[in-house]
C-alpha cells in the first residue's frame, strides 16, 4: 500500500490555496477492517489527506527548499461519515507562513456539503531543530509526492512546473 | 497612537492559551509557567506565536522571543549553566521576562520556566504599544 491519501489536485494557487480530491473505494484493504461489514473512511486518514494536501501547498510556497513536517493538528472535526463510492474534497488554505513554520486551515467537503474541518501547524524542521542533523536530501517531498503535484492540470496545461 | 490596556492584552492572551493548551481560564494566571503549569510542549510555542501574531497584528521573529545564540555560546556557558556574562546577555535579550529565579540557578535546561503568562503579556505589550 502506498501512503498517498488523495488522488489528484483540482485547484492549486501557489502560496495560497489548494483543493485535492480523494475517491474512496472498497479496493482499499483498510476499509474491510474499519469496520468489518460496515466500511467507513477513517477520520484519521482524512486528517492525513488534508495534511498531504496542505503540506504540499506549504512546501511549494518555498519551492520545496524546506522539509515540511506536521507539527500539530490544531483542530479536527467531522460531522458525517464517508463511505466507499464517495469523493472527498480537501480544501486547504495557508493562514500564516514564516521562515520556520506555517499554519493552514482546511475544510473537508462531500459534494456541496462541508463535513469537516482540519487546521494544522507545520514546522520547517531545519529551521526549528538546531543542533539536530537531518539528511541533506528532502525526504519529505519525494518523487512520489512531486508526481501528485504534476497531476494538476488547468485548461489542459500544467500549472505547476517543477 | 492609542495604546492597548494591559487588561485587554491579558484577556486575549488568556483566550489563546485556553484554546491552544486546552486549559481552564482560571489556570491562566500571571505566574503560571507555560510548560510545567499549563502543559505546553515545544511545538505549542509555534502555535502560540502564530496566534499572537494574528490576534495582535504583530510580527514575532522567533529569535526576538527566544535568543538561541546566547544559550549555545560557549563563552557564556560553564557546563550547562550560564555564567554572569551569559545571564547579563540574557537579561538584555529578554527584558520582558522575570529572571530572578533563573539567576539563582542559571541552568539552561530550566530556561523554559521563565516563560510565564506575565512574560508573554509583557512581550506582547512591548510589541503592540512600542512597536
Amino acid at each position: 500500500m502506498r501512503w498517498i491519501w488523495f488522488d489528484r489536485f483540482e485547484e492549486f494557487e501557489s502560496g495560497k490555496r489548494a483543493v485535492a480530491v480523494k475517491n474512496v473505494t472498497l479496493a482499499e484493504d483498510h476499509l474491510h477492517d474499519h469496520f468489518p461489514g460496515y466500511p467507513l473512511m477513517p477520520a484519521s486518514l482524512m486528517i492525513e489527506g488534508m495534511a498531504q494536501t496542505a503540506g504540499i501547498l506549504v512546501g511549494e510556497a518555498k519551492q520545496f527548499s524546506e522539509k515540511v513536517i506536521l507539527a500539530k493538528v490544531r483542530k479536527a472535526s467531522f460531522d458525517e461519515i464517508v463511505r466507499p463510492g464517495d469523493q472527498v474534497r480537501y480544501e486547504a488554505e495557508i493562514e500564516q507562513l514564516t521562515e520556520s513554520a506555517a499554519a493552514t486551515t482546511g475544510r473537508v467537503w462531500l459534494g456541496d456539503r462541508q463535513i469537516g474541518a482540519v487546521d494544522i501547524v507545520f514546522s520547517h524542521i531545519d529551521q526549528n531543530m538546531s543542533g539536530l542533523d537531518f539528511p541533506e536530501e528532502n525526504f519529505v517531498f519525494t518523487e512520489e509526492f512531486m508526481a501528485l503535484l504534476r497531476t494538476y492540470r488547468h485548461n489542459g496545461e500544467a500549472r505547476v512546473t517543477l | 497612537m492609542s495604546t492597548m490596556p494591559r487588561s485587554e492584552i491579558m484577556a486575549k492572551v488568556r483566550d489563546i492559551l485556553v484554546d491552544v493548551l486546552s486549559v481552564d481560564e482560571d489556570e491562566v494566571t500571571d505566574d503560571a509557567i507555560l510548560t510545567t503549569d499549563l502543559g505546553a510542549e515545544s511545538i505549542d510555542f509555534l502555535d502560540i506565536l502564530f496566534r499572537l501574531e494574528k490576534e495582535f497584528g504583530i510580527k514575532i521573529p522567533q529569535e526576538q522571543l527566544f535568543n538561541r545564540d546566547i544559550v549555545s555560546n560557549a563563552e557564556y556557558l560553564n557546563d550547562r549553566k550560564l555564567n554572569a556574562a551569559g545571564v547579563a546577555a540574557l537579561k538584555k535579550a529578554m527584558p520582558y521576562a522575570n529572571l530572578t529565579d533563573f539567576e539563582k540557578n542559571p541552568d539552561i535546561d530550566k530556561l523554559a520556566d521563565v516563560f510565564t503568562v506575565a512574560a508573554i503579556v509583557n512581550f506582547v505589550e512591548g510589541k503592540v504599544n512600542n512597536g
